[in-house]
């Protein structure tokens, strides 16, 4: 996948990705509110694609899984960081949402147009033409995304049990 | 959901429920969430249901629901509060609960240990709040990188239950994935008041020698009461950094700082005195247990004499939600664990954390102030 890069700094967390006022009025209408108090055109100006790049720590706070939910919403395809909360990873993931620790993540520009192979851990910076190593994904949470995220790898895990059983 | 996945819940027996979030339900959206969760405990047949009673953190270990040795997930991320017991506890998100309550299972990669060693002993107007904003401001939101943290030495042995819920419920803001002790004769205690009877606590201690990722060794008998500045936990420091800073609102509440001896902690400073006409003194008693036996000692009416407005047993302002939450550039001093910007309000609203004492006192002087100087 590729995209344009927004980037972020350390301990981006989740109040700031999703705000608990906004909570309860359901995903679209939180979605709104991402990132505003940081970047408040975040959220009318992300496009379809697009991937957001952090420092140390992103997603730190909250179980709020609204937090990754809020940036897939929005058309995010990935997420790259130096290094993730491991909540906020764990939702990500959870999600379907593709997040990938990167050493290098502070290296990239605001702007850059990214390419990521989650599966072999790399990132190629189209805009410079560097390439980043990042951490491969562990094979079972690879599966997961690769199936979408937790709720359809259990719709498929339980259809295949079902069908074992009978 | 379930019904989509033709799944049923994996235990029920095995489920706790309890509403803390959206109480009381002041808006058609936290009504509806709230009937969600009612008609869900009956439908999936949930017994252990505690719908109102108290915040979940604090409802679980009083209802006997934690003891030594357990492997728990709870949907909230001051899960790990549960550590306390000498559970291995940490928060997950809904998706993730969802996988869990429908086939019992969840994977881990096994943490490091990271050891906090608290030597000494707590002097008078000091607490576990201010022992853990030190531990947040010498690791960062970082430090612990996701790993379990491990309170050991003489200062934790010597703190009550709830005081070592405190600590392990803070475990998150340095990034650990939970906080535990090892269960001893305190804990035994406690669970036997709950009901929790012939546990053995020894197969559930460290290993002496056993290998640890970090050790940070912190000194109980210097610590001073400690403030975290906006916006970040991490932002610690001792409270003569702070003194003299503006407050509109004082806030008691919360599962890291409303329990009983939280709200014993603040009745002691305010026992006597007045807020200041300034300030707007709230507190909101993190269980209903709890709240009645303030009663019974006459804490609750020290606190209220004080002239505090007290709400429900719930997550209240902490989580952002209900009719108090923080308005446009009010500043608070709150018992609470997070003070991330905007979590409790208004963007350009400002949290201050700190413990019940330094709470409580800066209520009475109507800015931050060391609480010592009203305890001698």
């Amino acid at each position: 996948m590729s995209g344009r890069a927004w980037v972020f700094g350390d301990n981006v967390d989740t109040d700031v990705l999703a705000p608990g006022q906004y909570m309860k009025f359901g995903i679209e209408e939180l979605s709104r509110h991402c990132l505003e108090s940081v970047e408040p055109n975040f959220a009318k100006e992300v496009q379809q694609g697009d991937i957001v790049v952090g420092r140390r720590n992103f997603g730190a706070g909250s179980s709020r899984e609204q937090a990754p939910e809020a940036l897939k919403y929005l058309g995010v395809a990935v997420l790259i960081a130096e290094s993730f909360a491991g909540l906020f990873y764990r939702n990500a993931i959870n999600l379907g949402l593709p997040a990938i620790v990167c050493a290098d993540s502070g290296r990239i520009r605001a702007g850059d147009q990214l390419r990521v192979d989650a599966g072999a851990g790399r990132i190629e910076n189209l805009s410079t033409g560097e390439t980043f190593a990042c951490e491969p994904i562990p094979g079972h949470l690879l599966e997961l995304l690769n199936d979408g995220g937790l709720l359809p790898h259990l719709e498929k895990r339980l259809a295949r049990e079902r069908g074992a059983a009978t | 959901m379930l019904e989509r996945l033709g799944a049923k819940v994996w235990d029920p027996d095995k489920i706790v429920l309890i509403t803390d979030h959206y109480l009381p339900a002041h808006d058609d959206e936290s009504r509806r969430i709230l009937r969600t969760a009612r008609d869900w405990a009956r439908e999936a047949g949930v017994r252990r249901f505690y719908d109102g009673i108290g915040i979940c953190h604090v409802v679980l270990p009083e209802m006997g629901h934690l003891r030594p040795g357990m492997f728990a997930i709870g949907g909230d991320s001051h899960s790990p509060t549960g550590g306390a017991f000498g559970t291995y506890m940490f928060g997950i998100g809904a998706t993730e609960m969802f996988g869990v309550l429908v086939t019992g299972e969840i994977w881990v990669r096994v943490p490091q240990t990271v050891d906090i060693e608290w030597s000494g002993r707590l002097s008078e107007g000091t607490c576990a709040k201010d022992m853990m904003l030190a531990v947040c401001a010498k690791l960062g939101l970082d430090g612990a990188q996701y790993q379990a943290l491990q309170y050991t030495g003489e200062a934790i042995s010597a703190l009550p239950m709830q005081e070592r819920m405190t600590l392990c419920n803070m475990a998150p803001e340095v990034g650990a994935q939970t906080g535990i002790i090892a269960p001893d004769e305190v804990t035994l205690k406690w669970l036997e008041s709950t009901g929790v009877t012939g546990v053995d606590p020894s197969p559930w201690q460290g290993d002496p020698g056993a290998p640890l990722g970090a050790q940070h060794r912190f000194d109980a008998s210097s610590l001073s009461p400690y403030v975290a500045a906006p916006h970040s936990p991490a932002n610690s420091a001792p409270v003569e950094q702070h003194a003299g800073q503006h407050i509109d609102i004082a806030y008691i509440g919360a599962c890291t700082g409303a329990k009983l001896e939280d709200l014993r902690m603040a009745a002691k400073v305010l026992k006597g005195r007045r807020a200041a006409s300034n300030v707007r003194l709230i507190v909101a008693p993190a269980s209903r247990r709890d709240q009645e036996i303030a009663q019974a000692e006459g804490i609750l009416a020290a606190i209220m004499e004080a002239g505090a407005s007290l709400l429900p047993n719930a997550c209240g302002i902490c989580a952002g939600y209900g009719e108090n939450r923080l308005t446009e550039n009010e500043v608070a001093i709150t018992s609470t664990a997070r003070n991330f910007k905007g979590r409790m309000g208004a963007a350009s609203s400002q949290v201050y954390l700190a413990s019940p004492y330094t709470v409580a006192a800066s209520a009475i002087a109507g800015r931050i102030c060391d609480p010592r100087e009203m305890l001698s």
